[in-house]
């Protein structure tokens, strides 16, 4: 202690000496460090700002250009169907009447909203019936005869219908298209727009909430107006039934292993880094994988959800083991030392006591990682869940898992690639509509785990 | 028999060994369960499962192992001719099993008689024609090798289904007559069952390295056969991207340098967005914010981490790509000629990695004990002297370990830069410039109409790899240096 | 109580530097410190001796306003440092803590080299011109510490690779390089042996030749070996303070001598 004894202050202090000055006026460093203080609390406020700017700018994207898909311009005109022109033989033959196609079709409808502007007394110049091709959507005449075929006594009568304007027609009354731009377009040109603001004053064009958006199915690439995300979202659910039958049983059964029974060993050991890797493996090596192993090797058919919910499910497998370790880690040992103390096996106080205890939060993490899940795209592109136009709901489990399908992102994606700005307004409201899925559901996690969290 | 039928069997067979196994050890304790060694029920779960295991597994394997066996018999019945130019052994033997689903469809419906659909010297012409007519899917004329091999296939395929019937079946009452007779008071049912259990779970946790296997194993193989067509030394050093579209012919030029430099330079530009305000919003949100501010301000960030990738995707295209156009573009300052480029995917993408940087961070600052900040204060150190100058370096390791996480996030990212990037690979410096990354060209590889035995389409595997070792790699030693990190203030 | 009397008839060695008067602390709905009146005089040991949880750490962690860093503690009364109250709304506890230093129980050097673990003080307080200055400020506040013979060869090693005992010196050292005033110690010996403890408190002299020091302790004999005052807590109370012979030979308050024996703690 040779050097505590030191005579005290025999070293001069040097600088300002804190001991100088009041505790009430603060000198000119403390102020400037003060300063400083402020300036880096105002980094942090503006660090958080701006991730909060992101997100309002980002939601109010999806709002803005998505809440457009959830309206579509309908025209409602009485359509004579002329026997003239769809059974020429008078018989009623279904099968002569399926040989008029859908170029039979289309000049009566266009006759129909001819006479409409006629009727509401519309100045312009398209003086042809041919004139109002722009105005309607191409999937009318399919619809109208697809009402025939079903039911021939119609032919010979005029039939009130609703249906789809054109995408432009869609467009212009939505603001996405706009009269200085038509110029240069080659399906609609100023003229029929003025038709359009006529025929909506008359009350034949209107705007009116659009279901087939979310219950259809995709349409092609020149049918914005009709194309839905109904179908889509039927691919998703089986995808979403493979991985919740696939990767809860197997997850949970893993992670009782694994925190339960698993000796502490290299392989034990090599499994759970292999888990923690797992989960950061981009998802598009998974894509990789189920096209290499899935399609390649066991020739599981492409685009069919329940390859999509295989590669799904190795996805989150590693998700839901971790989270459900984490469940079962919480579980205190003294339940299960209770359970041994009676003389249960081991195996049954994991099952009889340490698993209902952990199930809620087994379930949230389950939700969470089906959510992940859910919004996942890259993969699927891989096997071929896009680029493949569902025009019907399966109508069976077994057709539900293996016919090919879409789902909900691949749609979204495939909406997104294609050049007309109609389908970008779809690709946005698709958005919303697997927002609306994935705030569901983790709100669903949230309450699950509020109304059974414990403590112990 | 179909595969449900057998399966309905074996587990009718299964539900009655149950019962008898109950009974059976039941009564040689005389009715008393007490004298059991193990409830009843274990002795009904122990012929269960010795019935239900065995076939359940034969079954599983004759099914992946005799497709094969039979595939490859058949397909030496197809002489080289029939394989036509630009097509392969596979799209011929794909036709095949069309064809002799599209007779056992035509035999069911009664298009075409029994006889007819095994003749191999029956017309192909004419059965094409009537298999056409029975509405069953055959793309092309169906010649008379196809033909022939398709009944074989047909043939092979039924005696094969036989033969695991009978099998099956008799696995299962055998399985079931030594678990029945096994049940006796003094048998350890439980014990066993708890085995059988034992070995579900473990095969179970396995199948995350059967994953890893699966993965390693298809990239691996099917790299090699890339480099087969390839050579590797120009894929790793070639300064050019440009497969060829023929799908045929060595005149791409596969190198993987642009692709890389795209994905880095986008990664980069990701960074510098999600770094600095993940990070200064993590510091606030731990330091500064109330419990108030907290509880309201995270939960909003995280929301930004539950948005799909296609979202932010679209949001690259649609919103922030004509947003920078407007900016940087042909009426303003020039830069940019077209919305795709590394600043619209990076922008998108930092705005992506904000919460995963700060959650993780935000976890690593708070692991650094309070006693260094009592420390700090207790020397009359401002907040932000203590943050600066004792949390951060102390955080460091964690936050870099956090860092490289998000970058290898940044790296394996597919939608946004599908979509916010563009397409052409380029060795550009300009962020406003359009490039792309080895995940989007994994994407455009694989999902293009090229042939799959193409290098163009063999290629994706070699990204694959390349992105899956640097991806594991960071991850491995991000983990590796958070873990140290917290073993420090353990 | 009748403490103030108690406390009138035995302050008069030194000048008084700290003065507390009707002092309350509260932690959220608890109220952890009731109506205490203390004077710390200069160039003393004062100890605060007590049962766990009797709040003599709580009231040490007022004296530089260190209770301000957790949310739910408020502080009332009045805590005048040289006749200014320290928590004025004017006073920055920046300040007041560079004049009022702080010692805690668990050695919590930084993760940095020793020399940067005493240099950081003076630096942020901006004491030093340049290096030659700091260097002279860190070599004193080691030699001060009682711990620079020990590390003079290794000044860049890290702080946190030094045995317990000479960690908790390193953070005394630490502590005076900022020059305070008065130096607050908050059990500085739990957490070292026997034979760390006996540096420490020898050290604990010496820096009385300076400084005020407040030291709080479990450990009797440690209150009776360093201190020349103590003050004696029990749940939220001041029970007794004075000379710290007088305490223990001969306490007023029977709670005191029940403390003392060992029949309540």
């Amino acid at each position: 202690m040779s050097d505590a004894s030191l005579p005290n202050g025999s070293l001069p202090s040097g600088g300002a000496n804190p001991q100088s000055v009041s505790l009430t006026e603060p000198d000119a460093r403390t102020k400037k460090r003060n300063a400083a203080e402020k300036r880096f609390r105002a980094y942090g406020i503006a660090a958080i700002g701006a991730g909060l700017f992101f997100l309002v700018v980002l939601l109010f994207a999806i709002v803005s250009n998505g809440m457009g898909a959830f309206q579509q311009t309908f025209i409602n005109v009485p359509v004579y169907l002329d026997p003239a022109k769809l059974d020429k033989k008078g018989e009623r033959n279904i099968d002569d009447i399926k040989k008029v196609s859908t170029f039979g079709y289309n000049p009566l409808i266009q006759k129909a909203v001819f006479d409409a502007v006629q009727e509401a007394g519309i100045e312009t110049p398209l003086e042809k019936t041919k004139d109002m091709k722009a105005l309607i959507s191409a999937s009318a005449a399919a619809q109208i005869r697809d009402m025939v075929i079903e039911n021939p006594d119609l032919i010979g009568e005029t039939i009130d219908v609703r249906i789809l304007a054109a995408s432009r027609v869609d467009g212009y009354l939505k603001g996405r298209v706009k009269r200085e731009d038509v110029a240069r377009d080659k399906n609609i040109d100023a003229e029929h727009l003025d038709l359009v603001d006529g025929l909506q004053q008359a009350g034949v064009v209107e705007k009116t909430f659009n279901l087939d958006f979310i219950l259809g199915a995709d349409a092609s690439e020149s049918r914005a107006e009709q194309a839905g995300i109904g179908v889509a979202m039927i691919g998703s659910f089986f995808m979403m039934m493979v991985v919740l039958f696939l990767a809860l049983p197997i997850g949970v059964a893993a992670s009782i292993y694994l925190e339960e029974f698993a000796p502490k060993n290299r392989i034990t050991d090599l499994i759970e880094v292999n888990i923690s890797n797992l989960a950061a493996v981009p998802s598009i090596v998974f894509g990789i994988l189920g096209l290499a192993v899935f399609i390649q090797f066991v020739h599981l058919p492409q685009s069919a959800p329940l390859v999509g919910g295989l590669v799904l499910t190795l996805m989150t497998l590693p998700t839901i083991i971790i989270s459900t370790r984490a469940s079962l880690k919480a579980v205190p040992p003294s339940i299960r030392d209770a359970a041994l103390g009676v003389g249960a096996s081991k195996m049954q106080s994991v099952f009889h006591h340490v698993l209902p205890l952990a199930a809620p939060g087994i379930l949230t993490g389950t939700i969470i990682g089906l959510a992940q899940a859910l919004g996942e795209t890259a993969p699927l592109l891989l096997i071929g869940m896009v680029g493949y136009i569902a025009t019907n709901a399966p109508d069976g489990i077994a057709s539900g898992l293996l016919d090919p399908n879409s789902a909900m992102p691949a749609q979204i994606y495939e909406w997104a690639k294609r050049a007309d700005p109609a389908y970008y307004e779809r690709a946005w409201g698709g958005i919303i509509i697997l927002l609306v899925f994935l705030v569901s559901m983790n709100t669903l996690a949230v309450l699950l785990r509020r109304r059974f969290e414990r403590r112990w | 028999m179909s595969v449900f039928w057998l399966c309905v069997i074996v587990l009718a067979i299964s539900a009655a060994g149950f019962v008898l196994g109950r009974q059976r050890a039941l009564a040689s304790a005389g009715g008393i369960s007490g004298d059991l060694h193990s409830l009843p029920s274990y002795y009904g779960w122990n012929v269960f499962m010795k019935v239900v295991v065995p076939a359940f597994g034969l079954m599983a394997i004759w099914l992946i192992v005799a497709p094969m066996i039979v595939q490859n018999n058949v397909s030496k019945m197809i002489p080289a001719s029939e394989i036509e130019e630009g097509s392969n052994i596979g799209l011929v033997m794909a036709e095949v099993r069309r064809t002799a689903v599209g007779l056992e469809n035509a035999v069911a419906a009664g298009v075409l008689d029994a006889d007819t659909a095994t003749n191999p010297q029956a017309d192909a012409t004419r059965i094409t024609a009537q298999l056409k007519e029975a509405g069953q899917v055959v793309t092309a004329e169906i010649t008379q090798p196809v033909l022939q091999a398709a009944q074989s296939y047909r043939a092979s395929t039924k005696t094969s289904g036989l033969i695991l019937s009978v099998l099956a079946i008799l696995v299962a009452l055998g399985g079931a007559g030594f678990a029945v007779r096994q049940s006796h008071k003094d048998y350890r049912a439980r014990n066993e069952v708890e085995r059988g259990i034992l070995a579900l779970l473990i095969a179970a946790a396995s199948v995350a390295i059967l994953t890893t296997i699966g993965i390693v194993l298809s990239l691996i193989f099917n790299t090699i056969e890339f480099f087969r067509l390839y050579p590797a030394i120009e894929f790793f050093t070639l300064l050019e991207w440009a497969p060829s579209f023929s799908g045929r012919g060595g005149a791409s030029s596969l190198g993987i340098l642009p692709l890389l430099w795209g994905t880095i330079y986008i990664s980069i530009i990701a960074l510098l967005v999600a770094v600095p305000i993940g990070l200064f919003s993590a510091i606030y949100l731990s330091e500064y914010a109330s419990a108030r501010v907290r509880g309201i301000a995270k939960p909003l960030l995280e929301i930004l981490a539950g948005i799909p990738t296609i979202v932010y995707g679209l949001f690259a295209l649609l919103t922030i790509g004509p947003m920078l156009v407007s900016v940087f573009g042909q009426d303003g300052l020039g830069w940019m000629g077209g919305g795709r480029s590394v600043m619209t995917a990076g922008i998108a993408m930092g705005i992506m990695l904000i919460p995963f940087v700060s959650s993780l961070s935000d976890d690593i600052i708070n692991a650094v004990p309070q006693a260094l900040r009592d420390g700090s204060y207790g020397l009359g150190a401002t907040q932000s002297e203590t943050i600066r100058q004792v949390v951060l370096p102390a955080a460091l390791p964690g936050i870099v370990g956090a860092i490289l996480l998000a970058a290898s996030r940044a790296i394996g990212e597919t939608m946004i830069v599908v979509l916010g990037a563009g397409a052409a690979a380029r060795l550009s410096m300009n962020p406003f410039e359009a490039m792309t990354t080895v995940t989007a060209k994994i994407v455009s590889q694989l999902t293009g109409d090229s042939d799959f035995a193409s290098p163009e389409a063999l290629v994706a595997f070699a990204l694959g790899i390349t992105l899956f070792i640097l991806t594991l790699g960071l991850n491995v030693f991000a983990l590796y240096i958070v873990r140290k990190y917290r073993e420090q203030y353990e | 109580m009748n403490v103030m009397t108690r406390l009138e008839k035995q302050v008069d060695t030194n000048a008084i530097k700290m003065e507390c008067r009707d002092c309350q602390v509260y932690y959220g709905q608890t109220h952890a410190i009731k109506d205490v009146n203390v004077d710390i005089e200069d160039k003393t040991v004062t100890a605060f001796i007590g049962p766990s949880g009797c709040g003599k750490s709580t009231f040490l962690r007022c004296l530089n306003r260190m209770n301000d860093t957790i949310d739910i503690a408020r502080v009332e009364g009045s805590f005048k440092l040289d006749g200014e109250d320290i928590y004025d709304k004017r006073v920055d506890p920046v300040q007041l803590r560079a004049k009022v230093g702080m010692v805690f129980q668990k050695p919590n050097p930084f993760p940095k080299s020793i020399y940067d673990n005493v240099a950081y003080g003076p630096k942020i307080h901006g004491m030093a011109k340049n290096k030659a200055e700091l260097d002279e400020i860190v070599e004193k506040a080691l030699r001060r510490g009682a711990i620079w013979e020990e590390v003079k060869d290794r000044l860049d090693a890290p702080g946190t690779g030094l045995s317990g005992g000479q960690q908790q010196r390193l953070c005394i050292a630490r502590a005076v390089a900022t020059e305070p005033e008065v130096l607050l110690m908050d059990e500085p010996c739990s957490a070292l042996d026997p034979i760390a403890t006996a540096q420490v408190e020898e050290l604990i002299d010496e820096l009385r030749q300076r400084y005020s020091v407040v030291i709080v302790t479990h450990s009797m004999q440690q209150a009776a070996r360093v201190s020349q005052k103590t003050a004696f807590f029990h749940l939220g109370n001041l029970v007794e303070f004075g000379e710290t012979g007088q305490i223990f030979t001969n306490p007023e308050d029977p709670r005191t001598e029940s403390y003392i024996t060992g029949r309540i703690g």
